[in-house]
């Protein structure tokens, strides 16, 4: 049913704020695509045939008017904490069980949701063996301030009924009532809000340059083509919380005198596209997207466009391209995208996790915002913490927090080794260490203090990296996904990415000379300074922060031949140790190329001319005989 | 071009209103059905939608999900994402690739069953390593578990055809 005023939302929230308050009990399932891929939604289904065979009364909908005292069974977006899925969640208490599966199901109605006792074994444990009932007590959870994310993992992911219990629409109504749009702008300006994407724009001054353009039409994009390797902040949301996207899109129409939106999102993420075409939908049900918005007279069309896979997209005018159906390839700048951007028409572009920090600015005002954060850096930033480290998942914490905390305290620590790098903001950001001269542990996480040690922010990919990485090798890793994503517009990106990384080759290879690190310093000096958009001027990135801050091991390659971390197979040589191996022959046995040979209880030896460095002697050896030199 | 496939291919084109800035959704629409872009299909798009033949296939060959060559009834997607690749991805890829007999150049196998791809990143970095079966992620890989997976489907395969054999 269509609201129509602003009065009419807020009966609606009450109603649906004392409906969710009858569930006597909510069991929330992690559905984002991490927990989906778990068996997350075959729990839901098991719960569901228990709830309904025990005759128990369960509302999978939230009811006007619900049968008494039922339980309700919701599909929620991401709850964060993906290592240890899939998640589920019991309100009111706010107990957190962690890797659920279908035959624990039965227990947790009887035991959690029937009775109200909390199983132990299904709670989280942290290393020392201490359990944590309620989500909110554990480490993971407990160092973070969400905002963005506020609602991710809490509500019901396909309901705007909940998304509306909980506050939302409340701002676009303040937008559409209470505030000028140049008193939107103005408190976004305040603010501080930054660009969530990876350049850290001023989004308060990208909407008043829209706000000023003459044009009848302009356009609101919404950039979800979260392309960087190691992010998935922006698909979380988009999966957990459609709605917050959408109103934060509305209110910088209603800033801007906009009329037309559009999400592109990328085709990779399936179950965004299908969350957020729910969403659409019901909003248009609701009369909040579509014409004269809660009587205000103002209309607002959304639309999702999908991306075709192209890393480039992700730049603005490649991706306004993309939308209009072309190659997704740059232009060259000026004009920019805020006066010339979609159809050549003014338009504002920010990224998924700027436009879910709008609603709560408007609705709390920027005098709020201002709290969280340092100077100029105000507010959250989500990351997505993956790599070597014990916690994988999606966090949120306050712009400023230190690395050490991200990854020991909220992460849990290093995997698989010690601590080397992190790799921060993609194919355009660099790497954070810790060697002699440099410790970034200690380091903010913020825009200004990432840009001083030449990595940025990007969009919140934090990869951890142990001592078994090689960062060379992991420079090339980088080179090899910017060359294959080259539009292929411009020279210095087109055929200095492929130089870059035949030279990188060459040094993973053992065919490294001193010539070979002096001319990719050359090459990537030269790229950063004349390819035509911000993804080929960063290119080189990831190689010049590891030049930089692990430059003995690029001369280990060159000058010693010698991969320090054992990653790179063509400078590692395998030896037996004489002292353990016990001669059993199971190596010369596994061998494919016959490169071992020995006698029968004395130690065997590996004929390096034969041997093609494959490392299976190595990982079947009983008595871990065989090394790398 | 038969008459049959020459009205799906209408279809599509009317629930995007013949409108030439939808050229990627229409050819993304198509692949779901087809599993590929033939190219008389690209030329009868052109054709409807005003656009010149280069320009279709300029942004068909453009964008990595497009694909001009059939694929197999199975798509495996190993992601080389980074997480991923930290956590030894590659040594996945290499292990379908030797099973299904397929290289990067030639994906697909004669059967037509398997077409094995890397991705760049599916987004499910928690789950790293990750690979998907036609858009289905199998979280936390490892060779052996690829070497199941692939079992799998190969029985699932073989008892889906003795059925229709008995029919």
């Amino acid at each position: 049913m269509r609201i129509n005023t602003r009065e009419e939302l807020e009966t609606r929230r009450k109603e649906y704020a004392a409906s969710l308050k009858t569930q006597r009990k909510q069991i929330l399932i992690c559905a984002g695509t991490g927990c989906v891929a778990g068996g997350s939604l075959d729990i839901y289904a098991r719960m569901q045939e228990i709830l309904m065979e025990r005759g128990i009364k369960c509302s999978l909908v939230l009811e006007k008017e619900p049968h008494g005292h039922s339980i309700g069974l919701k599909k929620s977006g991401c709850h964060g904490f993906c290592e240890m899925g899939p998640l589920l969640r019991i309100e009111p208490e706010g107990i957190l069980y962690v890797k659920v599966k279908t035959a624990d199901c039965e227990e947790i109605i009887e035991k959690s949701i029937v009775g109200d006792e909390v199983i132990d074994r299904l709670v989280y444990h942290d290393k020392e063996g201490k359990a944590y009932e309620k989500q909110d007590d554990i480490p993971f959870y407990k160092q973070q301030t969400r905002v963005a994310l506020e609602d991710c993992g809490r509500i019901n992911a396909e309901s705007i009924k909940e998304y509306i219990a909980v506050g939302g629409y409340n701002a676009v109504a303040k937008a559409l009532f209470d505030l000028t749009p140049q008193q939107i702008v103005d408190e976004i300006s305040e603010a501080s809000l930054r660009g969530r994407g990876g350049g850290g724009f001023p989004t308060g001054r990208k909407w008043s340059q829209v706000l000023a353009q003459k044009e009848e039409v302009k356009y609101i994009v919404c950039n979800g083509d979260e392309g960087d390797p190691g992010a998935f902040m922006d698909r979380s949301m988009m999966e957990g919380d459609p709605h917050r996207v959408i109103e934060g899109m509305l209110i910088a129409g209603i800033a801007t005198g906009a009329h037309y939106g559009y999400i592109y999102v990328r085709a990779e993420y399936p179950l965004a596209v299908e969350r957020l075409q729910t969403a659409i939908n019901k909003a248009e049900e609701k009369g909040l997207l579509g014409k004269d918005i809660l009587g205000s007279g103002f209309d607002f069309d959304l639309k999702i466009s999908q991306g075709a896979g192209a890393f480039v997209c992700g730049e603005g005018s490649a991706l306004t391209a993309s939308i209009e159906g072309n190659r997704g390839m740059p232009r060259v700048k000026p004009p920019r995208t805020v006066e010339k951007g979609l159809f050549e028409k003014p338009t504002v572009l920010n990224n998924v996790e700027t436009y879910c920090n709008v609603p709560p600015i408007i609705s709390k005002g920027a005098a709020w915002y201002q709290t969280i954060g340092p100077d100029n850096n105000h507010g959250t930033k989500a990351f997505a913490l993956t790599g070597n480290v014990m916690n994988t998942g999606l966090i949120e914490v306050p712009m400023g927090t230190t690395l050490r905390k991200v990854i020991f305290d909220i992460g849990g620590g290093v995997k698989g080794g010690s601590f080397k790098a992190v790799q921060i903001g993609g194919p355009s950001g660099g790497c954070l260490c810790i060697n002699p001269s440099e410790d970034h542990l200690d380091l903010h996480l913020d825009f200004d203090s990432l840009k001083k040690v030449g990595a940025m922010i990007g969009s919140g990919g934090l990869v951890v990296m142990n001592d078994k990485s090689c960062m060379v090798e992991v420079a090339r890793f980088f080179m090899n996904f910017t060359q294959n994503e080259s539009c292929g517009k411009c020279i210095p990106c087109r055929e200095g990415t492929k130089r870059m990384l035949e030279l990188l080759n060459d040094i993973c290879e053992g065919r490294g000379t001193m010539r070979h690190i002096q001319l990719l310093e050359e090459l990537a000096s030269t790229i950063s300074a004349t390819a035509l958009c911000g993804l080929g001027k960063t290119a080189a990135s990831p190689v010049v922060s590891t030049m930089k801050y692990f430059r003995e091991e690029y001369l280990s390659h060159v000058v010693e031949k010698k991969c320090p971390a054992g990653q790179c197979k063509a400078l590692v040589t395998l030896a037996i140790d004489p002292e353990l191996c016990k001669g059993c022959s199971k190596c010369a046995r596994v061998c494919p190329v016959g490169a071992i040979s020995g006698e029968i209880k004395k130690p065997f030896t590996i004929d390096t001319s034969k041997c093609i460095k494959c490392g299976a002697c190595k990982e079947g050896c009983n008595f871990h005989a065989i090394k790398e030199a | 071009m038969e008459a049959k496939e020459q009205k799906v291919l209408d279809e599509i084109l009317e629930s995007h209103d013949y409108n030439q800035t939808a050229v990627i959704a229409i050819m993304q629409d198509i692949q779901k059905i087809y599993r590929y872009l033939p190219e008389e299909m690209l030329c009868y798009i052109a054709k409807k939608l005003h656009l010149s033949e280069a320009k279709v296939y300029g942004v068909a060959t453009f964008y990595e999900n497009f694909s001009l060559e059939p694929k197999g009834k199975y798509v495996i997607k190993i992601c080389d994402g980074t997480a991923c690749h930290v956590r030894q991805s590659t040594a996945i890829l290499e292990e379908i690739r030797a099973i299904l007999g397929v290289t990067a150049a030639k994906p697909t196998t004669d059967d037509m069953m398997f077409t094995v791809e890397t991705v760049s990143c599916l987004g499910a970095c928690g789950l790293a390593p990750v690979c998907t079966v036609n858009d289905v992620v199998h979280p936390a890989m490892n060779p052996e578990k690829a070497r199941v997976l692939i079992q799998e489907l190969k029985d699932s395969e073989a008892v889906g055809k003795e059925a229709a054999d008995e029919d």
